[in-house]
């Protein structure tokens, strides 16, 4: 079955001030479907901590996200760094950030952890020096 | 009452069509329609944003006429503590006070005195963990239709207390009722509003079904007047109408009703565009740190209400004169909310679903769909001459089926240089037979 809503966002690095803007737009998008607000708040977090990192961690990327009759997929991606050892980086509070991003508020380590646990299905993949991938899926029902 | 009524409306013989409220609305709810502008009564949160950037004020905010006055025995005046803010140094609260007596009233009930109290209740209530946290305020009526119809999510955070007015309200007509043996409903309390939105949350209230306030009037339309009636009392004149504290006076400013928390885990945050910036932050839980969030639609509070007169800036300054001598006083903790149980929400809020496309979930995919397809053609420029606000509305209210593609001036052209052009084929095949 093909998406009935196709839409696509550029996810630009280290600037913070457009971090979160395609989760907005989705979550405006959203609203106006008139899907469940525990549903929308779910999604929207999800792929803010997506977009997040990849604005932190990716040297930027992009956000795909596919509207079908009975789910959500988003698909973030960039081409940075990767990360070396996925189960490590899933536990709660462990991050990389530097000291300089932890001062404005970000890198508590808790983003991977926030989108598994928002989201229906999750996968994460990541090569060193490729780049990181990351699934979710949220049902609308 | 109606579900829909609203205090701003449109003078349409003022309007003149231009695009200057459009655009400045933070629900795009008005559109120019045959060149005057209309509001779309579901989404209008009553904020004022259109009455103030209205050049040729044509927008409005309806209040009461003084004559509601007459219908009462005894009538009692509620200024919002905005009030303070309206007069220089020389005028004291004690005069402005004295001088309301001036209009009709047999008596002055402060706002601000009512503010303590919803304080005191606030206080309490962040204490407690039952609540979910940030606890938004409640008491800009704007801001809370603003959740009502844009944020459903935060709907649980809603302070669900009474306004100070409505809190005011009822205390005033519940001691007069008992000290003159006057029966309720011969009591008029009329609040002096700063704003479209208080009057509108009078007349359909969401919080409970009916409101405690017999009428609203205008901080407009009384100011010469009390000037006038201020003079003649003396600037040392001393009266017992006061009865708030510095807490209660400086509710009237963006961060007063923060201060009256006595906490550094709160925010306020003040201006309708940077409301909606914030509320973003809480929906996606990026707000930490914070128990208590203040949020009021004008800017600098309500000191920068649609029906204040003076500068927002300079209030300010005029309020801080009246804080410092309130604090002089020292009143503030004589009005507390031993048992705030009586001041809840006697009503649920219910989320107003406005932006929806379709009832039907698949069927408002397929309008989104098409949306985009429309969005996508349309030259991107944010002109407003449709009379939508942006080019994505536009393509929405087709979709809608309240508009059409031509009213974008460009498809307009386009469609009218591919009439031109076929009718140039068409004059080629009919050309009449010339002799040669
Ligand atoms: N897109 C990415 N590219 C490279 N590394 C990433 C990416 N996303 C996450 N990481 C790594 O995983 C760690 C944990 O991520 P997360 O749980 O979101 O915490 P935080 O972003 O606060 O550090 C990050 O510190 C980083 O080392
Ligand atoms: S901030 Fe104050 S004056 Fe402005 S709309 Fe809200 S309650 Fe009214
Ligand atoms: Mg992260």
């Amino acid at each position: 079955m093909s998406s009935i809503i196709k839409k696509e966002y550029d996810i630009p690095a280290n600037d913070f001030s457009l971090a979160g803007e395609a989760s907005s737009n989705v979550r405006k998008l959203l609203t106006q479907l008139g899907v469940n607000p525990t549903i929308i708040k779910r999604t929207s977090i999800a792929m803010y901590e997506a977009e997040l990192n990849v604005v932190i961690h990716g040297n930027g990327g992009k956000a795909r996200v596919e509207i079908f009759e009975d789910k959500i997929e988003i698909f973030v991606f960039d081409e940075g760094p990767g990360i070396e050892d996925i189960e490590l980086a899933m536990k709660e509070g462990y991050s990389t950030a530097p000291d300089s991003i932890r001062e404005m508020g970000f890198g508590a380590g808790m983003g991977l952890s926030n989108i598994k646990r928002n989201s229906d299905k999750f996968v994460l993949e990541s090569e060193p020096n490729k780049g990181t991938r990351v699934y979710i899926t949220i049902y609308l029902y | 009452m109606t579900n829909y009524f609203h205090s701003v409306t449109l003078e349409e013989e003022k309007c003149r069509g231009c695009t200057n409220c459009i655009k400045h609305c933070p629900t795009e709810a008005i559109r120019v329609r045959k060149g005057k502008a209309t509001i779309i009564k579901e989404r209008c949160i009553d904020c004022g944003e259109c009455i103030r950037v209205c050049p040729y004020h044509a927008k409005k905010a309806v209040t009461d006429p003084f004559s509601v006055m007459s219908e009462y025995h005894f009538k009692i005046a509620l200024p919002a503590p905005t009030l303070y803010g309206q007069f220089g140094q020389e005028f004291s609260r004690e005069r402005i006070l004295r001088g309301l007596l001036g209009f009709g009233f047999d008596w002055v009930f402060e706002v601000a005195r009512a503010a303590e109290i919803v304080s005191d209740a606030t206080r309490q209530i962040i204490k407690t963990d039952n609540v979910k946290k940030p606890v938004i305020s409640s008491a800009c009526p704007a801001v809370v239709r603003l959740i009502q119809v844009r944020f459903p999510n935060l709907i649980k955070n809603l302070l669900k207390i009474e306004s100070p007015m409505e809190v005011a309200a009822r205390i005033a007509k519940h001691t007069i009722s008992k000290e003159k043996n006057i029966p309720s409903n011969k009591i008029g309390v009329f609040f002096i509003s700063p704003c479209a939105a208080k009057v509108t949350s009078v007349k359909a209230p969401y919080e409970k079904k009916e409101s405690f306030v017999s009428g609203v009037f205008s901080m407009k339309d009384i100011h010469i007047k009390l000037l006038e009636k201020m003079k003649n009392i003396p600037q040392d004149y001393d009266c017992d109408l006061v009865s708030s504290g510095a807490y209660g006076v400086g509710w009237a400013g963006s961060g007063g009703e923060c201060n009256a928390l006595e906490t550094s885990r709160s925010l306020a945050v003040h201006g309708i565009h940077n409301v909606i910036d914030i509320f973003e932050e809480i929906v996606e839980d990026r707000l930490n740190d914070v128990d208590f969030v203040e949020a009021l639609s004008c800017t600098e509070g309500c000191l920068g209400g649609p029906l204040t007169v003076v500068n927002p800036f300079v209030a300010r300054t005029n309020l801080k004169w009246q804080i410092g001598n309130a604090k002089k006083n020292g009143f503030s903790y004589e009005n507390t909310a031993a048992d705030y149980q009586d001041l809840l929400w006697t009503k649920d809020m219910e989320y107003k679903p406005i932006l929806k496309l379709d009832d039907n979930m698949m069927k408002a995919m397929m309008k989104m769909q098409k949306l985009e397809e429309i969005n996508d053609g349309l030259p991107g420029l944010d002109c407003g001459a449709c009379g939508s606000p942006r080019c994505r509305s536009l393509a929405e209210d087709i979709v809608r089926g309240l508009a059409f593609e031509t009213d974008c001036i460009f498809k307009l052209r386009e469609k009218v240089s591919d009439l031109a052009d076929q009718m140039k084929a068409l004059e080629h095949i009919y050309k009449p037979k010339t002799e040669d």
